[in-house]
């Protein structure tokens, strides 16, 4: 009888937003039980403009917003019903006033709550209400580690506010992760972004490529680092990783486009992870309102959220293994990887039924991939930034 | 910085849970879990009944001794499971030490 411990999830980081989605071994319920960790995406409002942002490029406007009741009772739901953590993301989930409302409400609910934020909206005062609310743990993206490169990125004089946030996380002895979105404008710099995570106290660092949809893949030509980078970068962040062991722990996520196998996207489609969007869908994954022909129910319909996680057309469409083609159909992996990503499919093919092209087995991967390459070797490095118009080139 | 952090785990310790970790019985599930951040792990019932120990004041030996009493094991091969489970759990990062005073 020797104690063990088992990692009740497989860790499925999804990189655009460092999100990662967790599956229970021992679930006892249905063979879709509900997910053990739910991202609540509670406005697409944000002072910063990424390139590479993860939110669809269609994003909903603040009038479309749930209100506060409707969050709460939103929370209430979940941990009724299974869900043991919430991520509130956005956007930028500051920018709602009755965060800390919310926070709160998870808390009394029994959820444990991560805040993914930008920061730059933080005062000390609100971070401090947060913590006691019951706020479990905060994740600051940083787009770089010295302003010229990251507020170039951000679209938004955002660093040194970033600094002074993570100070103020670990004063309130808040627990802090450091998210870093890599690509080719800002790779040079991981070395230093690892030595700025250990200054800062964090206890981990996501070092998160770019996923190349919605905003990403708008941007793709001026964000797809070369082979010979990301080579460099698996090299760097493994010896990080065996460094600082026990001081500071490192996720890595590489770029799908120069795996040879597609990634495991979300754990399968609607198997262990949804999302809730500002105006309330409830989605398989925060890119799958890309997929035209879907239709997403609301938790303002009349069904229940789990009625909807189990029930629903959009998540019933590509859970297992029975919608898929060749050359999914009779491969090996299909129950590895489950066909790769549905809206990389959509994006890359025109068909969220096709094998994801990340896959060297996809008749589409050669084509575009020989085209990223290109790009990655190129000097198209003028970004367009995400807002609420559909994007602006950056001035020259 | 990283005070509390990178510890070796051995008989002296006196180890807790981190704020950012915490335990808790899912009664969906019906099992015991350790919420972490983007992480849910799940002890078994041993070392259930040793994360309720690590209260950052019973050092490790008091909790071999509790438990090898209460299950009239050999002491040795309890001291050895335990020690290499804290370990596990420290080198993840889900557990710490009592600081002894604040630098």
């Amino acid at each position: 009888m020797s104690p063990t411990l088992t990692d009740a999830n497989q860790v499925v980081a999804d990189p655009a937003d460092g999100l990662a989605a967790l599956e229970s071994r021992r679930s006892t319920a249905e063979a879709y039980g509900i997910p053990l960790a739910v991202l609540a995406e509670v406005t697409h409002r944000c002072p910063l403009q990424c390139p590479y942002c993860s939110n669809p490029v269609e994003l909903d406007r603040a009038g479309s917003e749930l209100s506060t009741d409707e969050w709460k009772k939103v929370l209430s739901e979940l941990a009724e019903i299974g869900v043991l953590q919430i991520h509130f993301s956005g956007g930028e989930p500051t920018a709602r006033k009755d965060l800390v409302e919310l926070v709160q409400r998870a808390s009394d609910v029994g959820l444990y709550s991560n805040l993914i934020t930008s920061a730059v909206l933080l005062t000390r005062d609100r971070l401090s209400a947060l913590a006691d609310a019951g706020l479990s743990h905060v994740q600051i993206s940083f787009q770089g580690n010295e302003p010229v490169v990251a507020d170039r990125v951000a679209g938004f004089k955002a660093h040194a506010k970033k600094l002074e946030v993570a100070k103020w996380t670990r004063d309130l002895e808040l627990p802090l992760t450091v998210n870093a979105v890599m690509h080719r404008q800002n790779l040079h710099q991981l070395p230093d972004i690892i030595e700025m995570a250990v200054d800062l106290d964090a206890d981990r660092l996501e070092v998160a490529n770019v996923q190349y949809y919605g905003w990403a893949l708008k941007n793709r030509a001026a964000l797809m680092p070369t082979l010979e980078q990301i080579e460099e970068t698996s090299r760097i962040v493994e010896e990080a990783q065996a460094r600082l062991k026990g001081v500071l722990a490192i996720d890595y996520v590489v770029p799908d486009y120069y795996a040879l196998r597609p990634k495991k996207c979300m754990g399968g489609w609607g198997r262990q992870f949804f999302n809730i969007s500002p105006a309330g869908k409830i989605l398989p994954c925060h890119a799958a309102e890309s997929i035209t022909g879907l239709e997403f129910e609301s938790v303002r319909s009349n069904h229940s959220i789990a009625w909807i996680w189990q029930n629903s057309e959009a998540f019933n469409r590509y859970r297992g293994t029975g919608w898929m083609a060749e050359p999914c159909k009779s491969c090996e992996f299909r129950e590895v990887d489950f066909g790769g990503c549905r809206c990389q499919a959509f994006a890359l093919t025109g068909d969220a039924g096709n094998t994801d092209p990340a896959c060297t087995l996809s008749p589409h991967h050669d084509r575009i991939f020989k085209v990223a390459s290109e790009e990655a070797a190129g000097q198209h490095n003028r970004f367009i930034y995400r807002n609420f118009a559909g994007g602006t080139p950056e001035p020259d | 910085m990283a005070s509390g952090r990178n510890i070796t785990v051995s008989e002296a310790s006196r180890p807790k849970l981190p704020r950012h970790t915490r335990l808790k019985f899912d009664e969906t599930r019906q099992v015991w879990v350790i919420l972490a951040p983007e992480r849910v792990l799940a002890p078994d019932e041993i070392a259930v009944e040793v994360l309720h120990l690590c209260d950052g004041v019973r050092s490790v030996a008091e909790m071999v001794d509790q438990l090898a009493a209460k299950y009239a094991a050999p002491r040795e091969a309890i001291a050895t499971d335990v020690v290499a489970m804290l370990q596990d759990l420290a080198d993840k990062g889900f557990l710490t030490e009592a600081r002894e005073k604040t630098p």
